[in-house]
């Protein structure tokens, strides 16, 4: 009690630097997997793919985190065993945060694939166990989060197998490929604006104050989606088309029309990475917040610092902006052949997918999301060759994390209340 | 582990060095219509210069070949078989062995194709080599077949390619069996040990229609997943 009486602003500070640095980890770190399928399919050069994620995954977190961050603040662990010891609350939370933080630098260096969202969930159920014991946990909500890890894949797999089949449908197995692309593509960029505004507007904005009625949220998701479908349009009118380019289904001038969505669903996707990553590093920080300024109360029901949101996304955006590149650079020769078409389906099935999980609060894994599309798309037989060893990797890494994050967690957590004498 | 793991999960696509391989084998066969033409007024020194040419194309498919097969672990997850990609690059090389077989042989007995069936023989070539050029149009379409998820209208264009693929070695085989009874009639006149070999080398020709024909079978069977 008197630990937070007493060190209350240098633990909102400690807090506050290591949940930027922990976003400053997610930023370099994830940012290949939201705009890599961009650049990989020369959609975007690495500078505008930089800019753009800069931009969008600051928007995604700011309008659009606050739901995942009260889940990863006050839905995993329960208060109530932590009423009469909130100061160990602080300090587990800080230690989670350390904990995920080092775990995420040392898997960057090692070239390790590793969830973000793992790691912040096992440091923190690892603290909370060596704090209390497992009362304080809510395995209930626990089991969901879980479930939802297993799910999501499967979902946007799904609604990429569909939105892939469905541009089959309508443009490539057509006898004017070119014309339906036309016609489609602004469709498709609209629909993704609708998705995108609708679950931001819905389910976001309010942790940012803004309260907007139900039929004036519809409203402006569908203006949205109507202005960048009339952008799309005019974007896609300006292209130059080769008429010769091929012989008999002029795919390579279709190809051109998708790279256009593809430049939006880049936007999309980094958009849903902010939103639902940028609880990781911010999430305990707000539960450190919240502590410390209701003195050592834990209230349930207290909104979110008006500062939190934005460090958490400057946090991402910086770090983006100083390791990212270095990052997107090496993608080069890795993708040598995802057209823009497949690129779509697979970016816009995860980041609607992870951005319906946001809204609902759930953090998921944006990765295992992509790759979740991905694997749809392949079974829709449009990608050429996929490593499955890659992704049995990428599986066993995400299984180890969560142990591997409470383990370090404990042990940070054990180093901190020696040094608080507590 | 590559840089990022998430796109570690793309792997090489074979599509494009298959494509290029089979264009390679097409320019081996055809390069032998020049050759007979100076084989039949007993060049041999433009031949022989022919003929390396085929062997150094047929090379080149090998070093292809070979990086199609190192690119190809198991493991990959595909849209067609793995099997039926490295058999069909297998019957693909075949093409160009059989051209540098045939060119081999031909310099190396400095063979006279006598004068009464050279036409009917360089007719029977072309329409040979024209076997191997359906074959390679045929494959060229696997990067459309790819766009379009071997499923639709495309699909329906590469089995019309292949039907027709079909018919011209139909045509070859007519044609080889006039060639044969054409050198019966005349064999008489002409040493036999030369004309055994000429028999040799009339089957060989038909081979490239064969084996082109049995590439598109293979494509027929990917598609038919």
């Amino acid at each position: 009690m008197d630990i937070i009486a007493n060190y209350g602003s240098m633990l909102i500070l400690i807090a506050a630097a290591v949940g930027f640095f922990m976003a400053y980890g997610i930023g370099a770190n994830d940012v290949a997997n939201a705009m890599g399928t961009s650049v990989g399919s020369k959609a975007l050069t690495i500078k505008q793919a930089i800019i753009i994620a800069m931009i969008f995954e600051f928007a995604g977190a700011y309008l659009a985190g606050g739901e995942v961050t009260s889940t990863i603040r006050k839905g995993i662990i329960d208060a109530a065993p932590f009423a009469d010891i909130p100061e160990l609350m602080v300090l587990g939370m800080i230690s989670a945060l350390f904990a995920a933080g080092s775990w995420l630098l040392l898997a960057s260096l090692l070239g390790w694939p590793v969830s973000t969202t793992h790691s912040i969930i096992g440091a923190i159920i690892g603290f909370a166990l060596v704090a209390v014991g497992s009362e304080a946990i809510q395995w209930g909500k626990v089991a969901g989060i879980v479930g939802s890890w297993v799910v999501t894949p499967a979902i946007s797999g799904f609604i990429a197998y569909l939105i892939f089949m469905s541009a089959q449908k309508l443009i490539f197995d057509t006898d004017s490929p070119l014309q339906n692309a036309k016609r489609y593509v602004p469709i498709y960029m609209g629909l993704a604006g609708f998705v995108m505004s609708l679950v931001t507007i819905k389910k976001g904005l309010k942790h940012i104050g803004i309260n907007l009625g139900a039929v004036e949220g519809y409203a402006l998701a569908i203006g949205i989606a109507v202005v960048v479908g009339i952008i799309g349009k005019i974007a896609i009118n300006r292209l130059k088309m080769d008429p010769k380019a091929d012989k008999q289904m002029q795919f390579n001038n279709v190809e051109k029309v998708f790279a256009i969505l593809m430049v939006l669903t880049a936007c999309c996707m980094a958009f849903a990475h902010g939103s639902n990553d940028v609880a990781n590093a911010i999430g305990p920080l707000a539960a450190v917040v919240n502590i410390v300024e209701h003195n050592g109360e834990i209230a349930k029901k207290a909104a979110l610092a008006w500062w939190i949101l934005p460090l958490g996304g400057i946090g991402i955006v910086v770090g983006l902006a100083v390791l990212g590149k270095k990052v997107i650079k090496t993608i080069g020769e890795g993708i040598t052949h995802l057209t823009p078409s497949r690129g779509f389906a697979a970016e816009l099935a995860a980041a609607s997918t992870v951005v319906i999980a946001s809204g609902t609060g759930l953090p998921i894994s944006t990765t295992q999301t992509l790759v979740g599309a991905v694997l749809g798309v392949g079974m829709a037989r449009g990608i050429a060759a996929l490593n499955m060893g890659v992704i049995r990797n990428i599986v066993v890494s995400w299984v180890i994390t969560l142990p591997v994050g409470a383990a370090l967690a404990i042990v940070i957590f054990y180093i901190l209340r020696t040094a608080f004498g507590v | 582990m590559p840089s990022n793991a998430f796109l570690g999960v793309f792997a090489k696509s074979p599509i494009k060095p298959i494509e290029e391989h089979i264009k390679i084998v097409h320019k081996a066969s055809s390069t032998l219509v020049p050759f007979f033409n100076h084989v039949f007024k007993s060049e041999w020194t433009e031949a022989e210069t022919l003929r390396l040419e085929i062997r150094n194309l047929e090379r080149e498919a090998d070093v292809l070949k070979r990086e199609v097969r190192l690119h190809l672990p198991r493991g990959l997850f595909m849209p067609v078989e793995r099997t039926d990609l490295l058999e069909l690059i297998t019957q693909q090389d075949k093409i160009a062995n059989k051209a540098k077989d045939i060119a081999g042989r031909v310099v190396g007995r400095e063979m006279v194709i006598p004068q009464p069936i050279q036409n009917d023989f360089i007719a029977y070539l072309e329409r040979c080599v024209d076997a191997t050029k359906q074959a390679s149009k045929a494959i060229n379409e696997f990067d459309e077949l790819l766009e379009t998820g071997f499923r639709g209208r495309e699909v329906t264009l590469v089995e019309s390619m292949l039907e027709k693929l079909d018919s011209i070695e139909q045509d070859t085989d007519e044609m080889q069996i006039k060639i044969r009874q054409e050198l019966r009639a005349i064999e008489g006149e002409l040493n036999p040990v030369d004309v055994m070999f000429l028999y040799k080398i009339i089957e060989w020709v038909g081979e490239l229609a064969d084996i082109a024909e049995r590439v598109g079978s293979r494509l027929e069977l990917m598609l038919a997943r």
